[in-house]
């Protein structure tokens, strides 16, 4: 079973906040879930791990699509803005 | 005559002889809806006053005579794909009442036809799960049998179509969410190839295996969809350029490949047998059935819920209380993220979130997501070995039909072992379609019929084929 310091430990770095049951629950969840992957260990070794399959290339130019023509509407939907910027709190 | 009850082509014919008007198909799907959605919950919201102004534009189109097979019909629209100005939440208290700033490709291509929107339909939260129990405003009930569920993560945009609430829907596909809830509420579902169809504002689950696809009616329907949405988009860089083609095949001289690992142990017994039947009806219509093994089957299921969660971590980061919807101002930034996440997302998305940020932590990484993508490559090349032998591949889409409301909600590792037959071609970037081919009692049952890329039209014709 997964600790409850480990849990917590993974709920830190992906920045979730958890009641204490639902980390007893993630422990018990988790561990099951994390118990069925071990059937991979049984899986043959494969090729390398390449980028993109040969038959099936999708390459492309390196250029960027501009989404400037919707930019006041996405900044419209963050919940605090000002003068046409996402505020966020002081970090230092 | 029953106007929700025709098909995209008999109401296009309809159009076309004046018999009725957009605005008139309109009133008849808003009154079903009022009238069923109450109890069956496929739409978050009806947007009712677009799709009346919608359906006018449409009638104007018409009556120059000048107009496609979509213009008009009416239609609805998974909650996770964009509609500018129109609610969309993914079915999360996250998004609650995060309004669409633009138009998803899908439904820019959808509007240019003349489509009309009634409606945005239930998902499972963030399109993570098989039911639609996973939803933040409740599970959708399945239009057959009101005690058992939608199946998800589509299961709106499938009961919609089933209950004739729509003439057809989008959904997305990820593991399944297409193809499952299709099977369950017995409507015909296509999962495109990875590619085919851009994603463009579809709130993303896991980018490497999400798609956009129909639900419909019948297999024209389905394919009238989904050549108006397929193509290149240059705002989604994995989009390709492609064009559905007729491609000519019957079924005689055809082989269709039975994989044996799909029908093993844990398969339901009056499921197999409705699938052997229809096997057996291509095969007395001249297919060649080939049987043929999948020998990576049985990590599928592992390695895909390895990969999924965790580029699902890595995409529910942007859920932070600044830039989109819920937001805990309290105390300093780290504890806006905290709080914000923690009480926006529900217990599904927080596990996946955990799962998919454990599989990438330091220590874990190659054990676990350097491993699935390891197995990826071997899944991949099953379905390549597989297809140089035979044309498409037929095997159930659930092992079971449509389960109990709350039957596997409480076990989540449980509730994943039932996508044991949609995730594979997912891992391969494969397309497939749920057919309905029989009933157990009131309870449909979807025959999975899988491609190689790209080749929708051979799927596509060879469903028609046994419909």
């Amino acid at each position: 079973m997964i600790s409850k310091e480990e849990v917590e430990h993974i709920a830190k770095l992906a920045r979730l906040e958890l009641t204490e049951k639902e980390v007893e629950k993630m422990q018990k969840d988790l561990s099951a879930i994390l118990d069925y992957f071990n059937l991979l260990k049984r899986a043959p070794a494969s090729a390398k791990v390449t980028v993109a399959e040969a038959k099936n290339p999708n390459f492309r130019k390196d250029e960027v699509i501009s989404s400037y023509d919707i930019k006041d509407k996405l900044i419209a939907a963050a919940p605090d803005k000002k003068d046409g910027y996402i505020k966020v709190k002081a970090i230092l | 005559m029953d106007l929700t009850e025709l098909t995209i082509k008999q109401a296009h014919e309809g159009l076309k002889n004046k018999e009725f008007t957009s605005v008139d198909l309109v009133k008849a799907y808003l009154d079903n809806i009022k009238k069923n959605n109450g109890e069956l919950n496929a739409f978050l919201s009806v947007t009712e006053e677009l799709a009346l102004e919608m359906a006018e534009e449409a009638d104007r189109k018409i009556a120059t005579g000048n107009f496609g097979m979509l213009c008009g019909i009416p239609c609805a629209i998974k909650d996770a794909i964009l509609v500018e100005g129109q609610k969309c939440t993914a079915a999360s208290k996250i998004l609650e009442n995060y309004t669409a700033p633009y138009d998803a490709t899908v439904i820019k291509k959808l509007k240019a036809e003349g489509a009309v929107i009634l409606g945005k339909t239930n998902t499972d939260e963030f399109t993570m799960g098989a039911s639609t129990e996973n939803s933040a405003f409740g599970p959708t009930k399945n239009p057959n049998d009101k005690t058992r569920v939608a199946g998800g993560s589509s299961g709106g945009s499938a009961a919609a179509v089933s209950a004739n609430m729509a003439c057809y829907s989008l959904g997305s596909d990820t593991g399944g969410s297409i193809r499952q809830p299709a099977s369950f509420c017995g409507v015909v579902g296509l999962c495109p190839t990875y590619g085919a169809v851009s994603r463009y504002g579809l709130i993303p689950h896991a980018s490497s295996f999400d798609q956009i696809g129909p639900f419909a009616k019948n297999v024209e329907d389905a394919e009238t969809v989904f050549n108006a949405i397929c193509g290149k988009d240059p705002k989604d860089a994995t989009s390709a350029d492609y064009k559905l083609e007729d491609s000519g095949i019957k079924l005689k001289g055809l082989r269709i490949g039975v994989p044996k690992e799909y029908f093993a142990k844990g398969l339901n017994k009056e499921v197999e047998k409705i699938i052997r039947g229809a096997i057996k009806k291509a095969e007395d219509a001249g297919a060649e059935i080939v049987e043929i093994s999948l020998p990576t089957t049985e990590y599928a299921l592992a390695c895909y819920y390895i990969l999924v969660p965790s580029e699902a971590s890595a995409n529910l980061a942007r859920f932070d209380g600044i830039r989109y919807g819920l937001s805990k101002q309290d105390g300093n930034l780290l504890s806006v993220y905290l709080k914000s996440r923690g009480e926006g997302f529900g217990d599904e998305p927080k596990r996946r979130i955990m799962t998919g940020t454990y599989c990438l932590s330091s220590g874990y990484y190659d054990a676990y997501y350097k491993k699935a993508q390891e197995v990826r490559q071997l899944i991949g090349q099953d379905f390549t070995e597989a297809f140089e032998k035979v044309d498409v591949l037929f095997c159930p889409v659930s092992p079971f039909p449509a389960f109990k409301i709350g039957e596997k909600a409480d076990d989540p590792l449980s509730m994943y072992l039932s996508d044991i037959y949609t995730v594979a071609l997912k891992i391969a970037g494969l397309p497939g379609l749920s057919l309905p081919a029989g009933k157990i009692g009131n309870l449909p049952v979807g025959l999975q019929i899988i491609g190689n890329h790209f080749q929708e039209n051979k799927i596509l014709s060879v469903a028609e084929q046994i419909e």
